[in-house]
């Protein structure tokens, strides 16, 4: 059964201006997007900034309200929960951010940075959650002592593992991970990701990874969406979309993505350009000025993203090829 | 003439030494690299490898708490560090230049692009204002950004990110260097503007025959971009050589693990070969080879004996104990 | 004094000019400290240090000048006022009267602002709109005459002094600790704290205001002399502490009438207090403010 399923999940944030701040626009951060998630399974998402991958991660962590759209979770809509069901999503559902400076709390020890979400939701006697701490650290990698110290005495890659203790401190179902390894150092993100992927094979977690480094996103997922605009221009497995990827964009960043050898030689795209304000997209498929494959239609019509070649993806150029 | 090397580091170190003298920070320490016309170098490392300081010091742009404390520093012939200050002045942003990280932060928010483009025009040619705004334009168009004209008249403020990043390019191409040092010039960057930039800079170099030096954390830039490779680690050199040599057949136990924790597209969920530990603190190195405490291969006399420089094939060298057996 | 040695260890292996920057604030404020130190201590214990008792005097001994000078007796050390009693008891009783309205008027203003700085940070919306714009208004109103407006409503007192302060200086510390809440509810950890489930209460009570603690405290100190020097003003002007209560604004009021008449002692040595405490508190103040929070140095 499906764990997580946003339907045409859509996230505008009003541009106001002039002298009394009349709304004159809207940044159309997520535009319609529908995804899913497996229990146990890894959704990355792709895409350059502005493309509204941290909007999403956002809206699944209840951070914003959808401005249209759904999210059901166990088959339960986000919208219509209790205050009671609110409790329990926020058990089911943790995050680990990209800065592992600004995601603890400066003036906690880490102890308590981590027993946090326990102390809140479920009430547990002093020594059990000090147990639960010890238990969560060693899980993580990190000597028990840990709780006693304070953030700022840990470096980089420590404080994600402490981060990471944390969001595992609810037994969760599913965790966000949003650019949990792009501030670490090169031989510190291994560390981390192979650490993930015991954490989801041990766990039985679903991650939803959110990224810019494609090789990360692609060694991570079983599944992968590629935004652009705040659409999803292609979404399918992770195997056959980075193997082959079809949409002119998904095949531009991939052919962007550098290199792990330098025998390996990729056919070299270039886009034209810059990724246009979300403000005012452009009409039709919102890639179509960058598009190396520009068709007159394509600044008309908004490509539907439409099963074709074993994914989904939103391009004119595979219409008609469905299944 | 053109096999002798454009820049040339002989046993280059700079020391961070405290007021007192007390405490010595080794941020650099007995780099050895020579970098021809038209070739370019990767220089990998973790944060706090000393990378950075590497590229002040070549440029003599240390904050006065470093000194350079031995080795030698040659460009085109000339010793550099027995130039005076007014004659660096002459020779950095002239001949020898730089981009870093953060355009924003190199761009003077005060000024419109044309006249921080024209700058280093004026000063190090003394061209007049008008012949110093043409080449501004020209320059604007070398590094492809459209309607150099009406940009000319814009303030950084007004751009995008890898537009102010190829406004630094322009800055820094303004009086025809024959060396560009870029530390970590895409590292701000998106995906997609990142390949722009790079072929910008490829583009770049093969008109004007550059040595380019590529500081970066990341071996992808590397792979894609450079000729030889040097690996620092906590301020040394620990493997150098060809890139294709070094990604094929690394010897230094840090550069394969390196090598190996790169995921790669198409892998699926698995386990990467990982680096335990924490990159050390320069201030206070373990003894010996400064790996060794993460090196899965440490031997005794590691931990004993900080290993030299060996050469593993002609171009290629590497400071550890097991190449030197 | 410590200034020279305490900084150096910690300023090692920076610039010279950022070590000389290091050296200046770093520098322990031994002086201030020492000063309010003593001031408290005389505050507390008064009745075991003053001579005399301060809010009773005897008309025979009027006037008599400090006792280094000709004409002053060593029972009157500094001297005695237009009634008689000791200056220097009153001094030691005026600290204590100082020291009351002071520290708590500051806390009751510290409290009151950075609780409602912190709800329209945090809120944001119409509760934010709703305290700043009556925030806004607060500080349009010059402070003292304000002070005076309120006072002359409530009548003089000690403590309606102390609630008038906190009136009066609350905005100072919304106005701040507001600022700080925006930029601290847009960090990761909040975020997280949400994610984890934690209440809006808990939200601003664990992580909010133990962040903006540090600048809350910076601010109690540098208010602390801006609240004396207002107590003393309104004392002087007679809305204050009310007579025979020794505090050194109404010894001021007090002896300015003897001035002319060459009583010097009666308004310099009130005077000379009430600027070492201030003084103090804003070293002490400025201090803090470098060490705790380099985000509030040019405030």
């Amino acid at each position: 059964m499906t764990l997580l399923e946003a339907h045409n999940l859509t996230k505008h944030f009003p541009v106001r201006g002039g002298l009394f701040r009349k709304v004159e626009g809207a940044v159309r951060a997520v535009d319609s997007v529908s995804f899913t998630i497996e229990p146990g399974r890894t959704l990355g998402v792709v895409g350059e900034s502005g493309c509204g991958k941290s909007t999403t991660a956002k809206l699944v962590l209840k951070l914003e309200e959808p401005t249209a759209g759904e999210i059901r979770f166990d088959g339960q809509s986000l919208q219509s929960l209790d205050a009671e069901g609110l409790r329990k999503y926020r058990k089911s559902v943790q995050a680990v951010f990209q800065d592992p400076y600004a995601s603890l709390s400066p003036r906690m020890r880490v102890g308590s940075i981590i027993a946090e979400p326990l102390v809140t939701n479920e009430s547990l006697p002093r020594g059990e959650a000090k147990k639960r701490v010890a238990h969560l650290l060693e899980r993580v990698g990190l000597p028990e002592r840990a709780a006693d110290l304070f953030p700022h005495e840990f470096s980089g890659g420590q404080r994600q593992r402490i981060a990471i203790a944390r969001a595992l401190a609810l037994s969760p179902r599913l965790v966000v991970l949003d650019e949990p390894v792009s501030a670490l150092d090169v031989s510190i993100r291994a560390q981390i990701l192979n650490l993930l992927v015991d954490l989801q094979r041990d766990l039985g977690l679903a991650y939803l990874f959110i990224a810019h480094d494609l090789a990360a996103v692609a060694h991570m997922s079983h599944a992968i969406a590629v935004m652009y605009l705040g659409k999803i221009v292609e979404y399918g497995p992770a195997k056959t979309v980075a193997a082959d990827p079809k949409h002119p964009y998904t095949q531009a960043l991939f052919a962007a993505a550098l290199p792990a050898h330098p025998d390996e030689t990729r056919e070299e795209i270039i886009l034209a350009g810059e990724v246009p304000s979300p403000i005012n997209p452009p009409a039709g498929c919102r890639f179509h000025p960058r598009c190396p494959h520009v068709m007159p239609r394509c600044s008309v019509e908004v490509p539907p993203l439409d099963m074709a070649l074993g994914r989904e993806v939103a391009c004119h150029l595979y219409d008609g090829k469905g299944q | 003439m053109t096999d002798a090397p454009l820049l040339e580091l002989d046993k280059l170190s700079t020391h961070f030494v405290t007021a007192r003298g007390t405490r010595v920070v080794k941020a650099v320490d007995e780099v050895s690299l020579s970098l021809r016309a038209g070739e370019t170098l990767g220089v990998v490392g973790e944060s706090g490898s000393g990378k950075t300081t590497l590229a002040l010091s070549i440029m003599r742009l240390l904050p006065t708490a470093a000194r350079i404390v031995g080795g030698g520093l040659r460009f085109a012939g000339e010793d550099l560090l027995a130039k005076s200050p007014s004659e660096m002045r002459h020779i950095r942003g002239k001949r020898i230049a730089m981009i870093l990280q953060d355009p924003m932060a190199s761009l003077n928010p005060l000024f419109t692009v044309g006249d921080q483009v024209a700058e280093p025009v004026r000063v190090h040619e003394h061209t007049g204002r008008r012949s110093a705004r043409d080449r501004a334009r020209s320059l604007l168009k070398a590094v492809k950004i459209p309607a150099p004209e009406q940009r000319l008249r814009e303030y950084p403020h007004q751009m995008s990110g890898g537009m102010r990043q190829r406004i630094v390019g322009a800055i820094a191409m303004a009086c025809e260097p024959r060396v560009l040092i870029a530390d970590e010039p895409t590292t701000s960057l998106d995906v997609t503007i990142q390949a722009q930039y790079l072929k910008l800079l490829r583009d770049l170099q093969r008109e004007h025959g550059l040595a380019l030096i590529f500081i970066t954390h990341n071996l992808g830039i590397v792979a894609r971009m450079c000729d030889s490779v040097a690996v620092m680690y906590a301020g040394r050199v620990i493997e150098a050589g060809p890139v294709r040599t070094i990604f094929n057949a690394p010897v230094h136990p840090y550069t394969q693990a390196l090598i190996e924790s790169i995921p790669r597209l198409g892998g699926g969920p698995s386990r990467l070969t990982a680096i335990d530990g924490q990159p050390p603190d320069l201030a206070s190195l373990p003894a010996g080879c400064s790996f060794q405490p993460r090196c899965p291969r440490a031997l005794d006399r590691c931990r004993e004996e900080a290993p030299g420089i060996t050469t593993v094939a002609p171009g290629h060298t590497a400071r550890c104990w097991l190449a030197a057996k | 004094m410590s200034v020279s040695t305490a900084a150096p260890s910690r300023a090692v292996g920076l610039p010279l000019a950022s070590r000389l920057a290091a050296f200046r604030t770093e520098g322990f404020p031994t002086f201030p400290i020492l000063i309010l130190l003593v001031l408290v201590f005389t505050a507390v214990f008064a009745e075991f240090i003053a001579p005399h008792n301060p809010e009773v005097g005897s008309l025979s001994q009027r006037f008599k000048p400090p006792a280094w000078i000709a004409g002053g007796s060593s029972t009157y050390l500094l001297g005695t006022d237009h009634i008689g009693r000791d200056v220097l008891s009153r001094l030691i009783f005026g600290a204590r009267v100082s020291m009351i309205v002071g520290f708590t008027a500051v806390i009751f203003a510290g409290v009151l602002g950075t609780a409602l700085g912190i709800l329209s940070g945090y809120f944001g919306g119409w509760v934010d709109q709703v305290i700043m714009r009556i925030t806004d208004t607060w500080l349009a109103l010059p402070a003292l005459t304000f002070a005076i407006f309120l006072a002359a409503i409530v009548g003089p007192s000690e403590w309606n002094i102390v609630i008038i302060l906190g009136a009066v200086y609350w905005t100072r510390y919304a106005r701040v600790i507001r600022g700080e809440v925006l930029s601290i509810k847009e960090r990761d950890f909040v975020r997280l704290a949400i994610v984890a489930g934690c209440s809006k209460m808990t939200i601003m009570r664990r992580h909010v205001l133990p962040n903006v603690l540090n600048s809350a405290i910076v601010l109690a100190t540098l208010m602390l002399g801006v609240v004396i020097v207002t107590e003393a003003a309104l004392s002087f002007l007679g809305v204050g502490v009310p007579p025979p209560k020794p505090a050194w604004g109404l010894m001021l009021a007090d002896g300015k009438k003897g001035l002319m008449a060459g009583y010097w002692w009666l308004t310099v040595f009130p005077g000379v207090c009430i600027v070492l405490m201030v003084l103090s508190a804003n070293l002490l103040g400025d201090w803090l403010r470098v060490k705790l929070d380099p985000q509030l140095r040019q405030l």
